[in-house]
């Protein structure tokens, strides 16, 4: 019922109706058609608004965002949920400037930053499983060593000035018509399509999908339900570190106090993106939608100009309860108490 | 002596005891309370206070928490309320006066019962997971808290509003007074009435308790708006302290601290079983670290390594399995004082 049940009661479980047939694609499909209709709005309103460049800036500015999606979409899936990807984030940006500052080769550094997160997603996935505590208290706690961490490593934001990250920084691939796309969006949308594979394609995924419906009939179907369950953390680490090492091709920095608060945004985006929270059904692809409408809120409000930053929160907030009300209706689960 | 050895709350207790030594260690006037021009001094006192706000919200967590619920929005409604006095205050005619710092205050807690309300309806009325019901409001709370400050950081100057956050009263501070009373408040309402074993039951099993003819809706109403209502005060202790609103760092990260103060008060994250006690020894052992974090000269920022260190290990201590595991040990091996202890 949710991710704070105890793993002994599974029966609320079974009170959720099933989505049958097409009405799985449903919330995916509003998200998609609410994206289509907001650039369409968007287009009416503002001048300019109406280019492809537009569109693409939108995947240039989101990647890490679109990546911890991705990552985030496994462990909802589940009906988990993985508060520290933020911290794990910012880590990530920290241990790169900092090792970058020392003269590593920055490939090597990408790979060490990438091992270190899909190690804090294995420790926390291992926690969770073996001791049978809440996901939600664990990668809270992941949330805090991950942020203490950074202000081990340094009080300071370090600059990075690795030739190697600003190029990519600064690298443009030309698309036909005068737009262009960041490497990072090739990267991004390389991992949605991994995940999409992975999700569809193979025993992994189908028992990331099993255990949100059900884990105690997944366990009875002889899945490998202890394995995946660690598994989905450490691909959430993974893709955390792999948003930490874009955000750094975006910012050219590490700051300990980066990407504060982003595991809302990403939690946001996959809500928004048709995933129910009580896992089991959801979409990858619908997760991107979510991204590129927490995105385009972030454009219309910079167009408009006299609206000021903050309302971004509260209309992701606002976007973050339709959706959840949505879902209500979708599952058709009325009362709980 | 072993039946108090199995009390729940002798861990917790016994772990503030040696934070506390420690710091003695360090600093030999550490627990001295001292009085001057009529007002008690001291690290102790500091403490006490410092740790009234995170005290306060984990009041309001407990009850939410026993009900098999979790309020994340918390620092949030604490940041509003903050906003939304120093903004009253800083736009009224007399911004010097009581009767304005008492509206301000009104209106605070009266924003903090509607934001608590808020929750309650999507908990209770809609049926929402209560982490992602929260969740909307810490997504948005501060985004209105600034909206309400127009994205400043507002200072006030008003004697009265600023006694609440550091005046002091009978020489105890007036914010350890306040979160005095509300401790002893929510301890009487919830246990001298039967509303603390309703809230448990809710915990336990909402469907079960409905059917034996208790609304457990109203029971998860009331739960939310006390936690609403704990923030809020928090959040004019905070303001209050400062004199100013800070939309977007007032109550920060305070959620977590009050989480972990209750777990490590022994109230069981599953719900059904809570301690206010164990809530107030919780409370003190996260600000007596903070202040330990201090006296060792360690910087500052490190507080969330430690704090991160200490949920995972009270964690593991309190998960079943890990208890189970212990006790194979024991079983194993029966010469183990500590272990049979530790279970």
């Amino acid at each position: 019922m949710s991710v704070l049940t105890s793993p002994s009661a599974p029966a609320t479980r079974q009170r959720i109706s099933r989505l049958q047939g097409k009405a799985r694609y449903a919330p995916t499909a509003a998200t998609i058609v609410l994206f289509f209709a907001m650039f369409a709005a968007g287009s009416v309103i503002y001048p300019g608004f109406f280019s492809g460049q537009v569109f693409l800036n939108l995947l240039i500015d989101n990647t890490f965002l679109i990546v911890l999606a991705v990552g985030m979409t496994f462990v909802i899936l589940t009906g988990g949920i993985d508060l520290s990807v933020g911290s794990v984030v910012a880590l990530s940006m920290m241990i790169a400037a900092a090792l970058l500052q020392e003269g590593w080769n920055p490939l090597a550094v990408i790979a060490v930053v990438l091992l270190t997160g899909a190690v804090f997603g294995l420790l926390m996935g291992l926690v969770i499983q073996v001791f049978e505590i809440q996901p939600f208290i664990v990668t809270l706690a992941g949330l805090f060593l991950a942020r203490g961490l950074c202000y081990v490593i340094s009080l300071d934001a370090i600059t990075v000035t690795d030739p190697f990250f600003t190029s990519m920084a600064q690298a443009r691939i030309r698309l036909p018509g005068h737009m262009f796309v960041s490497p990072g969006v090739i990267i991004a949308l390389l991992f949605v399509a991994a995940a999409f594979f992975v999700l569809h394609q193979t025993r992994f995924g189908r028992t990331v999908y099993a255990i949100g419906g059900g884990e105690a009939s997944a366990k009875l179907m002889g899945l490998a339900v202890p394995r995946t369950k660690v598994l989905v953390y450490t691909v959430s680490g993974f893709c955390s570190a792999t948003a930490g090492i874009l955000f750094s091709f975006y910012s050219l920095s590490g700051y300990s106090l980066a990407a504060q608060g982003m595991e809302l945004d990403a939690i946001a985006a996959v809500v928004v993106g048709g995933t129910l929270l009580t896992g089991g059904y959801g979409y990858v692809v619908g997760s991107l939608a979510g991204v590129l409408v927490l995105g385009i809120v972030q454009t219309f409000i910079s167009y408009q100009g006299t609206l000021s930053s903050w309302w971004t929160r509260i209309v992701i907030g606002a976007l973050l309860l339709l959706f959840i009300l949505l879902q209500k209706v979708f599952s058709r689960k009325t009362r709980i108490t | 002596m072993s039946g108090v050895l199995r009390h729940r709350l002798v861990w917790p207790v016994l772990a503030l005891v040696l934070l506390l030594l420690l710091n003695q260690g360090f600093r030999s006037d550490f627990l001295v309370v001292r009085l001057q021009d009529g007002h008690l001094y001291g690290s102790l006192i500091d403490i006490l206070r410092n740790g009234a706000p995170t005290l306060l919200i984990a009041l309001g967590m407990t009850l939410v928490i026993a009900s098999r619920g979790i309020d994340l929005s918390v620092g949030a409604v604490a940041a509003i309320a903050g906003a939304v006095s120093c903004t009253y205050i800083y736009n009224s005619d007399n911004p010097g006066s009581f009767s304005t710092a008492a509206s301000a205050v009104a209106l605070a807690v009266a924003a903090g019962l509607v934001l608590g309300a808020w929750n309650g309806l999507l908990v209770s009325v809609i049926g929402i997971q209560p982490i992602i019901a929260t969740l909307v409001l810490m997504t948005a709370g501060r985004g209105l808290a600034q909206l309400v400050t127009d994205g400043q950081i507002i200072s006030v100057s008003n004697e009265p509003f600023h006694a609440i956050g550091s005046g002091f009263f009978l020489t105890l501070p007036i914010s350890i007074l306040i979160a005095a009373g509300a401790f002893a408040g929510a301890a009487l309402l919830t246990r001298r009435t039967a509303l603390g074993t309703l809230i448990e039951s809710v915990g336990i099993n909402p469907v079960a308790s409905r059917l034996s003819g208790l609304s457990a809706r109203r029971i998860l109403w009331i739960v939310y708006i006390f936690s609403g209502f704990c923030a809020a005060a928090a959040g004019l202790m905070i303001s209050s302290n400062v004199t100013a609103a800070d939309a977007n760092n007032a109550g920060l990260f305070i959620e977590m601290d009050a989480i972990l103060a209750v777990v490590i008060g022994g109230t069981s994250l599953a719900g059904g079983r809570y301690s206010l006690v164990g809530t107030l020894v919780g409370a003190l052992i996260i600000q007596t670290l903070t202040t330990t974090v201090y006296t060792l000269g360690i910087p500052p920022e490190v507080t969330l390594v430690f704090k991160a260190l200490v949920v995972i290990l009270v964690c593991l201590l309190q998960s079943p399995k890990a208890r189970t595991l212990l006790r194979q040990r024991r079983r194993r091996v029966p010469v183990l004082p500590e272990t049979k202890a530790a279970v």
